[in-house]
């Protein structure tokens, strides 16, 4: 009996314990947070919220003959939405993403979803801190780039503290200390750094009315990872890379370089050599009212750079080696893109750019520009360090190279031109033609393939009904002996500005060595935007490929269906 | 913890929006440093044309709608600064792959435009830019008062009448 009563005594206590909790939790909301959050709105005012979001999600449909697969749920989305918090000196901010699970072609270890990014920026005069994720370059990212985009599921943001200071005009010190994003995880490796940059200009009195203007800056980024005894090697555990680099520019001239060297960093990418990695980068341009002329080299060594020596995907990158190529937008000019190779390679880039004036002779009434690109790619030099020991051995030093000397393997070649005229009021045209040399055993990483040479053609007119509304065509032809053989590809775009566009598309592997893979890949879309909303719908086959920004590339598989994307920002 | 955190977030967001409601403000561009064609830092809080209008245009080189954007409005461009002492900023978002090249190609092409360089997309960012082209329209006072996103030949005549009406310190929100 009593033991029973007791019970009920606990029990009633317990009960009246909760009680006065709920009532305690009631009155600080109704007492405590109610007059904060009206202190809060006057604390708050001038305060902005702002944001963007995004989905993109497809409807998959089996597609035998174009090799693609079933897809198991059906349905694929990648979403994100970003918001911004500002109020003065203060910003904070989180990105909400989703995958579920991630469309074909993205990595797979994106599933799921979550708040990956999240930060809080305080901002005052000369000095700026984050706390949380933050991107970031030094320099042109030889040795640290923290990025994302979006369309290639790429994110590799630091998590951690950002702290920047300008002591006096023109000088800007930086330095990062944090781990980097790995899909829903964080690197093993920590990524430390510091960046220095001078404007002489500010900095010296005599120059600043100067027409020169010179900028130069130097950087520093560790990399620390704990030992890893299942590779049986003396690991570096703390992995040092230096830049420095310049900027000279007196507005018509314009000349810049980077040079980068990294300690020996035996990592997956690399098959563990000891070998340190160099990267220079050098630019020189001059331009003029309808005349811009450029010039660009760039030598890459052993530089792959990761917080995490195992990973060997795109993912934990510390650094960022942009390839030196024009990037490529019209469907069949993309059919080979280049992308860099971290261990080694020696490119150069030149352009120029030229506008025959208005109502002369050849530029007619609205004059004509003309742009012509050329690139070449090739391997860097690579010796036996001794009789024995083989080209880029596991735990050896790897190789010797000589820094002048260009190596004789072919990864790129690209020489295009591109005419834009505008011929009437109502008619406009771009015509291009483009020689591509492709290693694709190389950049794709496809053992035994053919070298691809490739001649690309392509005609692209728009017709203007009435002032909003308009026909753009497209004509593309790819002619080639090699990989799948000639394409052809033409789209109609009908506009109604600023609102709507119809199109329809198709890709044709006319020339596909295999006849029961000569196939269509049509395409119907149709999108809406207003202000900053923007919807489309696409339905058709995509054709396997590689979609490339900045030089990173992603291999899409072919695939069949309904694309849905939605856009918004505010 | 995490969630209750991110609760507390919204509903500081979700008064503050209301809030924003009553007052009607308009947003004004966030403090990022980007760097002018000469390589020198520059802080978008800069961004001014001494009570004109402004034009932000968020373009890179290997996008082809903004590349057909900029063409567009070049043509008329001089007309526009004429009649509204509009100002055109284009932003490139290019990043080292391709920003060497911004300054030939712009001067190449004989455009006139103030143009920055984003390399890293930190005021696209900031800017809550999700794709390209994206246009921003600023009054006088540097408050956003419109945006676009995406380009078809004939739009630049929609952004023109808005500038217009900017210009006249007209109130274009709906």
């Amino acid at each position: 009996m009593n033991k029973k009563t007791s019970y009920f005594h606990n029990y009633d206590k317990k009960y009246l314990f909760m009680k006065k909790i709920t009532l305690l939790i009631l009155l600080t909301i109704i007492f405590g947070i109610f007059p904060f959050s009206l202190k809060a709105q006057n604390f708050l005012d001038g305060g902005q919220v702002h944001g963007n979001f995004q989905i993109d999600a497809q409807y998959y449909e089996p597609d035998d003959k174009i090799g693609a697969d079933t897809v198991q749920e059906k349905f694929l989305m990648n979403a994100f939405g970003n918001i911004i918090y500002t109020n003065g000196d203060f910003t904070a901010g989180f990105r909400y993403e989703l995958y579920l699970n991630p469309l074909e072609g993205f990595d797979k270890r994106l599933e799921g979803n979550g708040i990956p990014y999240r930060f809080a920026t305080y901002k005052k005069d000369k000095f700026e801190i984050t706390v949380g994720n933050f991107y970031d370059q030094f320099g042109s990212g030889l040795i640290f780039r923290a990025y994302e985009e979006w369309n290639l599921g790429i994110d590799n943001s630091v998590d951690g503290i950002r702290v920047k200071i300008n002591p006096f005009k023109g000088v800007t010190f930086k330095g990062i200390y944090g781990k980097q994003r790995y899909f829903w995880d964080k690197s093993p490796g920590i990524v430390r750094g510091a960046d220095a940059d001078f404007f002489l200009n500010d900095i010296f009195k005599k120059w600043q009315e100067k027409e020169t203007k010179i900028t130069i800056g130097g950087s520093f980024v560790s990399v620390y990872q704990p030992d890893d005894p299942g590779l049986k090697l003396h690991l570096p555990l703390n992995v040092a890379a230096f830049a420095g680099r310049f900027n000279i520019s007196n507005g018509k001239v314009n000349f810049s370089g980077e040079y980068a060297y990294k300690i020996n960093d035996p990592d997956q990418i690399n098959n563990f050599i000891y070998k340190n990695g160099e990267a220079l980068l050098l630019t020189a341009s001059y331009s003029q009212k309808g005349l811009g002329v450029l010039l660009a080299a760039k030598r890459i060594d052993n530089m792959s750079y990761k917080s995490n020596r195992l990973e060997s995907s795109y993912a934990l990158d510390v650094n960022f080696l942009p390839p030196l190529t024009k990037q490529h937008t019209y469907s069949m000019a993309a059919m080979y893109p280049y992308a860099t190779q971290p261990n080694g390679e020696m490119g150069l880039q030149a352009q120029v750019v030229y506008t025959i004036p208005k109502k002369s002779k050849l530029g007619g009434k609205y004059g004509t520009s003309i742009a012509v690109n050329y690139s070449i790619v090739n391997s860097i030099d690579k010796k036996k360090i001794n009789d024995t020991i083989p080209i880029d051995e596991y735990g050896t030093l790897g190789y010797k190279s000589d820094f002048f000397k260009v190596g004789d393997v072919k990864y790129f070649n690209d020489f295009n031109i591109e005419v834009t005229k505008k011929i009437s009021k109502k008619w406009k045209l771009i015509a291009s033609y483009l020689n591509i040399l492709y290693n694709i055993e190389v950049v794709e990483g496809h053992p035994g393939e053919e070298m691809v040479h490739a001649n690309i053609g392509i005609l692209d007119m728009t017709y203007k009904f009435t002032p909003k509304k308009s026909l753009r065509f497209e004509y593309q032809q790819l002619f080639t002996k090699q990989d799948k053989g000639d394409w052809l590809a033409f789209m109609l775009e009908y506009t109604i500005a600023p609102k709507w566009f119809f199109s329809v598309m198709d890709q044709y592997n006319y020339g596909n060595p295999d006849n029961n893979k000569q196939l269509h890949y049509y395409t119907i879309s149709a999108g809406y935007s207003n202000k900053a909303n923007r919807i489309a719908l696409s339905y058709g086959r995509q054709r396997q490929g590689i979609i490339c920004v900045g030089g990173v590339c992603r291999e899409v598989p072919a695939s069949n269906g309904l694309t849905l994307t939605i856009s918004s920002s505010f | 913890m995490k969630k209750l955190a991110l609760i507390i977030f919204c509903l500081m967001i979700a008064v503050i929006s209301f809030s924003q409601e009553k007052t009607k403000k308009y947003a004004k561009i966030p403090s990022v440093d980007i760097k002018t064609i000469d390589g020198e830092s520059f802080n978008t809080s800069e961004i001014s044309n001494d009570g004109k209008p402004i034009i932000l245009s968020f373009w890179a080189l290997w996008c082809k709608p903004c590349i057909r954007e900029m063409t567009a409005i070049a043509d008329v461009y001089e007309d526009w600064v004429d009649e509204t002492g509009v100002k055109l900023y284009a932003i490139s978002i290019d990043d080292t792959r391709s920003s060497a090249k911004v300054l030939p190609t712009i001067n190449g092409k004989g455009w006139e435009y103030e143009v920055l360089l984003d390399p890293n997309g930190d005021f696209k960012r900031a800017m809550n830019v999700n794709m390209i082209p994206h246009t921003f329209l600023l009054n006088g006072k540097g408050e956003i008062v419109w945006q676009h996103t995406s380009f078809s030949e004939g739009s630049e005549l929609e952004l023109y009448e808005l500038v217009q009406k900017v210009a006249k310190g007209e109130d274009i929100s709906e």
